[in-house]
């Protein structure tokens, strides 16, 4: 990728600690304007925790995370969100009491562009044709694949300048795992930038420009996806070999 | 009295009291949603309701404005105690909020002793609220303050039901009640959202408070104790945390208690909170979710 791009995500010498465990171990990470970025690496080793650490719900015990040039470390949760970072997160954590159109409703709730917010919530009827046909059912009563759908389509909705995602293929029919990907990279064709950490590795690297792979919180490889794809490496990072 | 009067008039006093109960377990469960803490002092911000609408009828204003200022006397209260008491403990361990709970109870029960003293004192309520109407020849009686409880209580839910259906910051309550983490994630602002469920819980304090007080026609500083266990009870049956369960659990309730005085052998009534409790005991253990949510725990 050209460096003339500027980083829209900075994070330099990351560090998380949950009592005596530390989870990152100080990771440095780019993601530049309109670039899909892949975290991939073994459970455990610190994906889910670099993505919550830049969404605020984690805090970092050192380093630095710079969203724009600005400092968002210590900032809460909405306010980062509201600065552009959306997150759908592992899991999903959909509100399954509320209906779909609830929970797009509150994935645009930083934002006061009624009209945007009706043009975008078409726009995610026509990435996900089928949450238009679910807008009036419990999130909860959705199957895994529409359930994932309708968290992507919720952080999407915060019109973000980052999209992060974690896991999006998990608990999800391959079939509709081929479908979320189509979307996502549509999306990336329309210059979304994004953080993407995927346990399915090839998935991730046909999807991303570049990697980070980490090992027990700390970066063990990094590189093209290109690169990546052929080097065996990163099977090993997968499978939490020791070196 | 014909049988069919006698159940008739059963019914009506069974949904009034129920529509109290209602009021009360609303405002614990908004509150328990959001915070997972059983808020011990609801009641007390009930008898801060009833006590600011008694001194204002005291010093001449009608019943209806002294009702309002009762409500947002209430609403200040509730706001008070989030951002003095629960807001530095909200991360703490579960036994440390219980306690703070317990602690602002007391706090308020003495405060309330220390300025009104412990005895109880008449609720001025008009004349015109306490007239009586009779249908059936006289078989049914109903007095106004049945009937403007009845009417308040309507329609402050309905009003409820459309902020929480309707509104963002409602919607958000309820996500928030469900996953307090991705209702951060998507930028609901999670202090705002407290803070709006503290006041709205508590103007609904107020509220109950009034009607129980001005219903009972006295006030006193521990009046709210025992609405506050009825209504927990209510809650519990209903399903802790969700408004709808306390709506339920509510109606139920007071149609439970009214039920067991009017129809089983006069033997058993004197057992009726024995019963009722019994009943908290029996869903604690077998369905610990509530009636409307089966599969969820409880955790006080």
């Amino acid at each position: 990728m050209s460096e003339a791009r500027p980083a829209l995500l900075e994070i330099q010498n990351l560090q998380v600690r949950f009592g005596a465990v530390r989870a990152l171990k100080g990771i440095s990470l780019q993601v530049k304007q309109g670039e899909v970025v892949a975290l991939l690496g073994a459970n455990g080793a610190g994906k889910s925790t670099t993505l919550r650490t830049i969404s605020g719900l984690s805090r970092p015990s050192a380093g630095h995370i710079l969203f724009g040039g600005r400092s968002i470390a210590t900032m809460p949760t909405s306010q980062i969100v509201r600065l552009g970072v959306a997150q759908s997160p592992e899991g999903r954590r959909l509100f399954g009491s509320l209906t779909v159109d609830e929970n797009l409703r509150l994935g645009s709730c930083t934002r006061i562009d009624a009209d945007g917010i009706a043009k975008d919530t078409e726009r995610m009827f026509s990435l996900f044709p089928i949450l238009r046909e679910r807008r009036p059912q419990l999130a909860g009563t959705l199957s895994g694949g529409e359930q994932q759908q309708l968290a992507l389509a919720r952080a999407l909705m915060a019109s973000p300048k980052l999209l992060l995602l974690d896991e999006p293929s998990l608990g999800v029919a391959p079939l509709l795992v081929k479908h979320i990907f189509k979307a996502l990279a549509e999306l990336k064709q329309q210059g979304m930038t994004m953080l993407l950490v995927e346990q399915n590795m090839k998935l991730a690297l046909q999807l991303a420009d570049r990697a980070y792979v980490l090992r027990t919180g700390s970066v063990a490889l990094e590189g093209s996806s290109t690169e990546l794809l052929s080097d065996d490496r990163v099977a090993q990072a997968y499978l939490g070999a020791a070196q | 009295m014909s049988s069919f009067e006698y159940i008739l008039q059963q019914v009506i006093n069974a949904v009034s009291l129920g529509s109290l109960y209602a009021l009360v377990a609303v405002g614990l469960s908004i509150v328990f949603g959001v915070l997972k803490l059983t808020n011990f002092a609801h009641g007390d911000v009930m008898m801060v309701g009833a006590f600011t609408t008694v001194l204002l009828i005291g010093i001449g204003m009608p019943f209806i404005p002294a009702l309002m200022c009762g409500i947002i006397g209430a609403a200040m209260a509730g706001f008070l105690i989030e951002r003095i008491a629960y807001r530095p403990i909200r991360n703490a361990p579960d036994v440390t909020r219980l306690l703070t709970s317990l602690a602002v109870t007391y706090i308020l029960e003495n405060f309330g002793i220390l300025v009104f003293s412990s005895s109880p004192r008449n609720f001025p309520l008009p004349a015109t609220l306490n007239d009586s109407w009779q249908l059936l020849d006289g078989a049914i009686t109903f007095t106004n303050i049945n009937i403007l409880t009845l009417v308040l209580t309507f329609v402050s839910l309905i009003g409820l039901g459309w902020f929480i259906t309707k509104t963002t910051l409602g919607i958000g309550m309820r996500a928030a009640s469900e996953d307090m983490a991705a209702a951060q994630l998507v930028g609901l602002d999670i202090n705002r959202l407290i803070v709006v469920a503290f006041v709205v819980a508590s103007a609904f304090a107020g509220l109950a408070g009034v009607l129980w007080a001005a219903q009972a026609g006295v006030v006193q500083p521990q009046m709210g104790f025992t609405p506050l266990l009825k209504a927990f009870v209510a809650a519990i049956i209903g399903g802790f945390g969700s408004i709808a369960g306390a709506l339920v659990g509510g109606f139920m309730l007071g149609a439970l208690e009214i039920f067991i005085v009017a129809f089983l052998p006069d033997e058993i009534t004197p057992y009726r909170d024995a019963i009722v409790f019994s009943l908290l005991i029996a869903f604690l253990l077998f369905r610990p979710g509530g009636l409307l949510q089966p599969n969820r725990e409880v955790k006080l």
